[in-house]
C-alpha cells in the first residue's frame, strides 16, 4: 500500500507540535500581561470625576495634610471621603464663583451628595483597613503613589493580591516611622540620606525595616499571611 | 458502608425530571416495623430521630452521605441541550473567572457628616422589640444608618446582654419587601393626608354621638404612652369601646390571678432563688414566655455541679425544650395537669384529696424539704384553676418574695381578651358599630373560628374599617382603609419587659415606607395628625419625669434604653383561702382523643410567617421547618398505624381541617398538639400557604385544649425537618456525641465524660505539629477557642438566629431543606434516649469544630480552607470552586454548601440588611461558622492600635452575645487566666469524636443532672398522677 502522506508532512508534524506549544505560551503570556493590566486593574487610569479635583493643588501647592480631609484614616477602615462640607469649609471664602466648583455649591445647597467614581477599588470580598496599616507604619504614598503630584488622581497600584502579598510577606522592605506616614518628601533611607529612628541613624531600608517591624510589633508573616486576615 | 445505590439516571442532568417534593420521600418510617426491630436489635444509646432508634437501612444510607440523598443531586427540570449550552458557556469562562474587570462603583459621601458618625465602624442604639406585649430591651447595630443586627441590652435586667429569636428577627420583619407601602383605599393607593381628611369627617360623625359606633381593636398593650393616648381617645368618645385579642392571650393567667387573688397581678419568678422548680405544662425558657431571657439566664446560672445545682420537675403535656432540661418529666394529657396541681396540693397539706404516685410523693416531699426556696410555675394553656393553685402552693410554701413576686401588671389595661373579641364580635352583628379600627391585630384571621370573625365584620355595615398594620393582611383585605405601620425598628414608642420596667423603642431608620406608628394614628383619631410619635413621646414622659432637667433626663433614658426606676416593686397579696373549686369534668376521659393548641415556637401566632429565618428554623423538639404538622405520641401512632407525614382529618365541634401528623417521642397518648400560626394566604411571598391554618378548628370557648376526632387519610405529605440530617456516625454506646451523667456520678467520678474518649498522642498524627503558643508562629500568642455547656443549652436557638443574621446566611425554602440543603452554619441538635413515650432528652449546638487537625483542609485542591496562625479553619469564599470535598471529609458535618444561587442579590431591601463585614457567597461556594472571624479581626486592630492584648470576653460571638443561659464561651485557650480556658480544664471537658484526633478547637462541657434519688431507680417510667 502506498504511503498516504508524503514524507514533506513530517516536517510539518513537527513543527506544529511547536506552533502549538509556542502558541499555547503565548496565548498563556498574553493573557498573564492582559490580567495584570491598566485595562483590568485600572492602574493609572483617571476616571471621570464630578469636580476636577487636583491633590497637587491642594497637597504640594497648599500643604494640607492628608487627615484634613480623609479624617478616620487612623481609626477606621475606610479612609474617608470628605463630605461637602469640608470643601466648604475654605470653599465658602475663595473661589466662590469659580464655574468648577459649581457642583460642590449645588451639593451644598441641595443636600445631595456629590457622587464620585471609585479609584483604589479592591473586590468586595476582600477586607482591608487602612488605620492599622498607618498604624504599623505605612506611608500614605507607598501604595497611593505620589498624590502629591497628580493633578487628577488614580491608583497608583494594581491592588492586586499578588501586590499586597509583596509585603505583606517582607513588611520590612516598605516600612517607615510613624511620624513619616503622612511627608509626601519621605524616601526610603540611602546612604547620602539617613532616617534618624529611635535616636539612631539608619543608611538602609533592611536594619531600618527590621527595626520598625520589632518596635511596632508587627505580626510574623505568618500571621499577616493567613487567610482570614483579608478575607471572610 | 451501606451500597452507593445512586443510579445513574439520577445524576444524569439531562434526564428531565422536576424537582418534585413528594417523589424524593425516602421509604417511609413504619413504626410497627420500628418496634419489632426495636425489639430485636439494639439502637443506639442516644437518638435524634425515630428512623435512627431503629436503625433502618433508609437511615444508615443517610448517614454515610455527605448529603441526605437529593441534595447533590441534579433534580431540576432541565433539557439536554439547555445544559449541555450552559456547560459549555462554563468551561470556555472557567479560566477567565479572575480576569473579570471590576465594575465602576461610586462613592458618596455626605453633605454635611454626623458628629460621631465613622463610616466603618458601626454605631449601636439601646431600643426595644414587642412580642405579645412584652418589651424586650435590645440594642441595634447600626451601619451608617443602616440596622444590621439586634442584641440584647447588657444594662437592663430582663436582658442582661442576651436576645432572643423573635428579637433578633424582627430585624428581617423591617426588611421584609412585602410589607405594605402605602395607605390603600378600596384597594386603591392613597396618601397619608388623605386618610386624615376622610377620617376627620367620619371622626367628627362620632364626636357628635360619643363614639357610640366607635370601636378600636388593639392587641395587647403595655407602651405607657400609647395607653396614655387610648385613655385620652376615650375621653373623647365616651361611649367608644376598647376591645384586644391577641391569639396567644394570657386569658387563664390573668383568670387564674383573679381567682386567686380577686386582682390582677403579674407573676415574676426569682429563679436564681429556687433549688427546686416545678413546670405545670410551663415552657418558661421557651422565647415566646414573658420573661424568658432572664429566666433562662438564671436557670442556667444554677446548672454547675460545682455549685449548688437546682433541680427541674417537669409535667408537661406538650414536649418542650423545658421538658428537656427536666430532671424528672412526667408526661400527662393537659387535662390531666389540673388534677396532679390537686393532688400536689393536698400532699403538701392544702386540703383535698390526693391520688398517689411515686413522681407526686418525690416531688412534694422535694418541696417540703425546700419551702421557701422552691417555686411552682404553671403554663399560660393552663385552667385558671391550675394558676390559682400555683399561687397558693408558692404561698403554703413560703415561696412569695424569694422566688415568687407579686407587681402591677405589665400590660396597661389586662383584660380576658377573648371575652372582648366576643363582645366585639356581638357588637358588629347586632349593627352597632360606625368606626372599626383594628390596631395591629389581625382577627380576620386568628380569631376564633366559632365568632366567624370575617364573615361578621362583612356583613357588619360599618361605614368605615380600619386596618393598620405591616401587611396587607386577611383583615386588611376586608376594611376599606388600610394604613401602613412603621416598624418598631423605624418609630418612637415605648413598652414595659416582664419586670414592668419602661424601654424606649428608638428609631434606628426613618420609616422606609413612610409608615406611621401607632400613636400617629391614634392622635390622627383625636384629631392631631400633626404630632409626630417623637412629639407624643416627648410630651407623655415630660410628664413623667421626676427630674427638675428633663433634658438631661431624656438624653440619658434614650441613651440607656430604658427608663430607670420603672421596674413594678414587688405587691403584697395573699391569695383567697381555700382550693379553687372543682370544675365538672375538669379530666377527659381518657379514651377520648384530646387536642392542644400551641404557638408556633418559630413563627408564633402567624405575625412571623412571612420571616425566611423563622420559618426555615428547625424548631426546638421535631427540628421541623417551613410546616406545622399535628404532634401525636408513639404509643398513638403504632395502635392507629399512623407514620410521621400521613395527613389525617382533625374535627373539632363540627369544624374539620386536614393535617399531616408527625410522631413526637415523649407527646403522651390519646393526644394531638397543634400549632397555630401557619397556613396564612395574605401576608407575603414568604409565609403564603405554608403550613396548615389551626385557627379555623379554634373555638373561643375552648382556646387551648378540646377533644377532636382524628381520620386518618390515605394521603402523605412531605414534611422538612432537620432531624435526621447531619447524623454523626460514632461508637454511639461507648463514645456519644453527647455525654451526662447525675450529680452523683459526678461527684464520685468527675472526668466521666473524658472516660468515654480516646485521644491519640499529639505527635501520632500526619498533620503537621503545630505550637500555637510559639510567638515565631503566632506572635500576638491568641489560640481561638470555645466551649459549649451542654448543662446550660436550653435549646432555644437564639444561637441559630444570631448567626443567619450576623453572617448573611441564606434562606433556601422548604423544597431545598427537604433535600438536606439548609445552610445553618449553627445548628442545635435534639438527642434523645430511652422509652420513646417519656424519653430524656439533649440539646447539642453544633458550629464549626475549628480542628487542629483538620480533615477539610487536606482534601482541597484550590487551598480555599486552610488554617490560620491563630488555629481558625480559615474559608476564603473567593477560592472556592466547589468540590466539596471538604464537606465530605468533614466528621462533624458542619460545611454547607450554595448548592444553587441561595442569597438574594437583587432585593435592596435585603442590600441594607446584610453585614457589611462578611462576605455574600454566590452559587457553588462552601460556607460554613469561622467563630465570626470579622468580630475578632476589629478587636485584634483595635487592641494592635491600642498597643494591648485584648482582653477576655472583648470577643463574643454571635452565637455566645445572643445565648440567654450563656452555655457558650469563646476566649483565647493560650491565656490560662481566660473563661474559655478555666471551663477547658474542668473535668467535664470533652472533645467530640475526639479519637479522630482532629482536636478539635470546641469542646463541650458534659451535661450533670441533679436528680431525685427518690426517683432514679426508675427514672424514665411513664407515670400517671
Amino acid at each position: 500500500m502506498a504511503q498516504i502522506f508524503h514524507r514533506s508532512i513530517n516536517l510539518y508534524s513537527k513543527a506544529s507540535i511547536v506552533a502549538v506549544v509556542l502558541l499555547g505560551g503565548a496565548a498563556f503570556a498574553g493573557l498573564f500581561a492582559f490580567e495584570r493590566s491598566p485595562y483590568i486593574t485600572y492602574q493609572g487610569v483617571t476616571k471621570p470625576q464630578p469636580v476636577p479635583f487636583s491633590h497637587q493643588h491642594h497637597v504640594a501647592g497648599l500643604g494640607i495634610d492628608c487627615r484634613y480631609c480623609h479624617t478616620t484614616v487612623e481609626t477606621s477602615n475606610y479612609a474617608s471621603i470628605p463630605p461637602t462640607k469640608t470643601c466648604m469649609n475654605c470653599h465658602s471664602q475663595i473661589w466662590t464663583n469659580a464655574a468648577l466648583l459649581e457642583p460642590v455649591r449645588d451639593s451644598y445647597r441641595s443636600g445631595r451628595s456629590l457622587v464620585w467614581s471609585k479609584l483604589n477599588d479592591l473586590p468586595d470580598y476582600v477586607y482591608f483597613n487602612h488605620s492599622i496599616h498607618i498604624n504599623k507604619g505605612v506611608g500614605c504614598n507607598t501604595c497611593h503613589g505620589p498624590v502629591d503630584k497628580m493633578p487628577l488622581m488614580y491608583a497608583a497600584s494594581t491592588l492586586q493580591m499578588e501586590w499586597c502579598l509583596d509585603c505583606h510577606r517582607a513588611p520590612e522592605k516598605y516600612l517607615r516611622p510613624r511620624d513619616e506616614v503622612f511627608n509626601m518628601e519621605y524616601k526610603q533611607p540611602a546612604n547620602g540620606e539617613p532616617v534618624s529612628f529611635d535616636g539612631k541613624d539608619y543608611t538602609d531600608q533592611k536594619t531600618l525595616g527590621m527595626a520598625l517591624v520589632a518596635k511596632y510589633h508587627l505580626r510574623n508573616v505568618t500571621d499577616i499571611t493567613s487567610c482570614s486576615t483579608c478575607h471572610r | 458502608m451501606a451500597p452507593e445505590n445512586t443510579k445513574r439516571e439520577d445524576t444524569c442532568p439531562g434526564k428531565k425530571k422536576t424537582l418534585d417534593v413528594q417523589s424524593l420521600d425516602a421509604k417511609a418510617l413504619d413504626l410497627a416495623a420500628v418496634r419489632e426491630e426495636i425489639a430485636s436489635t439494639s439502637g443506639p444509646e442516644y437518638w435524634r430521630s425515630l428512623e435512627e432508634l431503629a436503625g433502618s437501612d433508609e437511615f444508615r444510607e443517610m448517614m454515610h452521605r455527605e448529603f441526605p440523598k437529593g441534595a447533590s443531586e441534579w433534580l431540576d427540570s432541565f433539557s439536554r441541550r439547555g445544559f449541555l449550552q450552559t456547560m459549555g458557556a462554563s468551561l470556555a469562562l472557567a479560566g477567565m473567572t479572575a480576569c473579570t474587570r471590576q465594575p465602576l462603583e461610586q462613592i458618596v459621601p455626605y453633605v454635611r457628616q454626623p458628629e460621631d458618625m465613622i463610616p466603618g465602624r458601626p454605631q449601636f442604639y439601646a431600643s426595644a422589640t414587642t412580642l405579645g406585649g412584652y418589651a424586650s430591651p435590645v440594642l441595634v447595630e447600626s451601619h451608617m444608618g443602616r440596622p444590621t443586627k439586634i442584641e440584647g441590652n447588657p444594662d437592663h435586667p430582663a436582658s442582661l446582654g442576651a436576645s432572643d429569636i423573635f428579637a433578633q428577627a424582627s430585624l428581617l420583619n423591617m426588611y421584609d419587601p412585602d410589607r405594605s407601602q402605602t395607605p390603600v383605599y378600596l384597594g386603591e393607593t392613597r396618601s397619608w393626608k388623605n386618610f386624615v381628611d376622610q377620617i376627620r369627617t367620619r371622626m367628627a360623625g362620632q364626636r357628635a354621638v360619643e363614639g357610640e359606633g366607635f370601636r378600636l381593636l388593639t392587641g395587647p398593650i403595655s407602651s405607657p404612652t400609647l395607653a396614655n393616648q387610648i385613655q385620652a381617645l376615650l375621653k373623647m368618645y365616651p361611649k367608644a369601646k376598647w376591645h384586644q385579642y391577641s391569639p396567644l392571650h394570657r386569658d387563664n393567667v390573668l383568670a387564674g390571678s383573679m381567682l386567686a387573688f380577686g386582682q390582677a397581678v403579674e407573676t415574676q419568678y426569682r429563679l436564681e432563688a429556687a433549688d427546686v422548680i416545678l413546670s405545670l405544662d410551663a415552657d418558661f425558657l421557651s422565647p415566646s414566655f414573658p420573661g424568658s431571657a432572664r429566666y433562662t439566664h438564671d436557670y442556667a446560672a444554677r446548672r454547675n455541679p460545682d455549685a449548688a445545682m437546682n433541680r427541674l420537675y417537669v409535667v408537661e403535656s406538650v414536649p418542650s425544650p423545658t421538658g428537656v432540661k427536666a430532671e424528672h418529666r412526667l408526661s400527662l394529657r393537659a387535662s390531666e395537669v389540673e388534677g396532679f396541681a390537686r393532688s400536689l396540693a393536698a400532699s403538701l397539706g392544702l386540703g383535698g384529696n390526693a391520688a398517689d404516685s411515686r413522681f407526686l410523693r418525690a416531688v412534694a416531699d422535694d418541696f417540703k424539704a425546700h419551702a421557701g426556696s422552691c417555686v411552682v410555675i404553671a403554663g399560660e394553656q393552663q385552667s385558671p384553676e391550675v394558676h390559682a393553685l400555683a399561687h397558693a402552693i408558692n404561698a403554703h410554701l413560703g415561696n412569695v418574695g424569694k422566688t415568687v413576686v407579686y407587681t402591677d401588671t405589665v400590660l396597661a389595661n389586662p383584660v380576658d381578651q377573648t371575652a372582648s373579641l366576643r363582645d366585639l364580635t356581638q357588637d358588629l352583628r347586632e349593627k352597632k358599630v360606625d368606626v372599626l379600627v383594628i390596631l395591629d391585630a389581625n382577627p380576620v384571621y386568628d380569631a376564633p373560628a366559632d365568632l366567624n370573625f370575617a364573615d361578621v365584620v362583612l356583613n357588619s355595615g360599618a361605614g368605615l374599617r380600619l386596618h393598620y398594620g405591616l401587611h396587607q393582611n386577611e383583615t386588611a383585605e376586608l376594611c376599606q382603609w388600610h394604613v401602613n405601620a412603621a416598624h418598631s425598628l423605624e418609630a418612637w414608642s415605648d413598652g414595659r419587659t416582664y419586670d414592668g420596667s419602661v424601654c424606649i423603642i428608638q428609631p434606628l431608620i426613618a420609616p422606609l415606607y413612610d409608615g406611621k406608628s401607632a400613636h400617629e394614628l391614634v392622635a390622627a383619631l383625636m384629631g392631631q395628625s400633626t404630632l409626630t410619635g417623637h412629639d407624643i413621646l416627648r410630651s407623655y414622659w415630660q410628664g413623667q419625669a421626676k427630674s427638675a432637667d428633663f433634658e438631661t433626663w431624656w438624653r440619658k433614658t434614650v441613651h440607656d434604653g430604658f427608663v430607670a426606676g420603672t421596674a413594678h416593686p414587688a405587691k403584697a397579696v395573699t391569695p383567697k383561702a381555700g382550693l379553687p373549686p372543682l370544675k365538672a369534668a375538669a379530666a377527659a376521659d381518657a379514651s377520648t382523643i384530646e387536642v392542644s393548641f400551641r404557638g408556633d415556637p418559630a413563627i408564633y401566632d402567624g405575625s412571623f410567617a412571612n420571616n425566611g429565618w423563622m420559618q426555615e428554623l428547625p424548631k426546638p423538639m421535631s427540628k421541623m421547618t417551613w410546616d406545622n404538622p399535628a404532634w401525636i405520641g408513639p404509643a398513638y401512632a403504632a395502635r392507629k398505624g399512623l407514620k410521621s407525614e400521613d395527613m389525617v382529618t382533625l374535627e373539632i365541634a363540627g369544624r374539620s381541617v386536614q393535617v399531616p401528623v408527625w410522631i413526637q417521642a415523649g407527646h403522651p397518648d390519646n393526644a394531638i398538639t397543634v400549632f397555630l400560626g401557619y397556613g396564612r394566604r395574605r401576608v407575603g411571598r414568604v409565609g403564603n400557604g405554608a403550613g396548615f391554618n389551626l385557627y379555623a378548628v379554634r373555638s373561643s370557648d375552648a382556646p387551648w385544649r378540646t377533644t377532636a376526632k382524628i381520620t386518618p387519610l390515605a394521603q402523605t405529605y412531605k414534611l422538612a425537618s432537620t432531624q435526621g440530617y447531619q447524623t454523626i456516625e460514632t461508637a454511639t454506646i461507648t463514645r456519644p456525641v453527647i455525654r451526662e451523667g447525675s450529680l452523683a456520678e459526678y461527684k464520685k467520678k468527675p472526668n466521666f465524660a473524658q472516660e468515654m474518649e480516646e485521644t491519640p498522642e499529639r505527635n501520632v498524627t500526619l498533620y503537621p505539629n503545630v505550637d500555637y503558643s510559639d510567638p515565631n508562629y503566632n506572635k500576638l500568642g491568641y489560640a481561638w477557642g470555645m466551649t459549649v455547656d451542654l448543662g446550660a443549652c436550653v435549646g432555644c436557638n437564639a444561637c441559630m438566629i444570631a448567626c443567619h443574621s450576623e453572617n448573611n446566611i441564606p434562606v433556601v425554602g422548604k423544597p431545598q431543606v427537604v433535600v438536606g440543603r439548609h445552610m445553618h452554619w449553627i445548628r442545635v441538635d435534639a438527642y434523645y434516649q430511652g422509652d420513646r413515650d417519656n424519653p430524656s432528652a439533649s440539646f447539642q449546638p453544633v458550629p464549626c469544630m475549628q480542628c487542629e487537625n483538620a480533615p477539610c483542609e487536606l482534601v482541597c485542591p484550590v487551598g480555599a480552607t486552610v488554617h490560620s496562625s491563630e488555629g481558625l479553619n480559615d474559608m476564603v469564599y473567593n477560592r472556592c470552586i466547589g468540590t466539596r470535598y471538604c464537606s465530605n471529609n468533614c466528621p462533624y458535618k458542619v460545611r454547607r454548601f450554595n448548592f444553587l444561587l441561595f442569597q438574594d442579590w437583587e432585593t435592596p431591601q435585603f442590600k441594607m440588611m446584610r453585614n457589611p463585614d462578611v462576605s455574600i457567597r454566590s452559587r457553588g461556594v462552601m460556607e460554613k461558622c469561622t467563630y465570626c472571624v470579622q468580630r475578632i479581626t476589629v478587636a485584634r486592630i483595635d487592641s494592635e492600635r491600642e498597643e494591648r492584648a485584648i482582653q477576655d470576653g472583648e470577643i463574643q460571638t454571635a452565637c455566645q452575645q445572643a445565648c440567654p443561659s450563656n452555655a457558650i464561651v469563646f476566649g483565647n485557650i493560650n491565656d490560662p487566666q481566660s473563661k474559655v480556658s478555666k471551663l477547658k480544664a474542668q473535668a467535664r471537658n470533652y472533645s467530640m469524636l475526639a479519637e479522630l484526633n482532629t482536636r478539635p478547637r470546641t469542646t463541650y462541657l458534659a451535661e450533670v443532672r441533679n436528680p431525685n434519688p427518690q426517683l432514679e431507680s426508675a427514672e424514665h417510667a411513664v407515670e400517671h398522677g
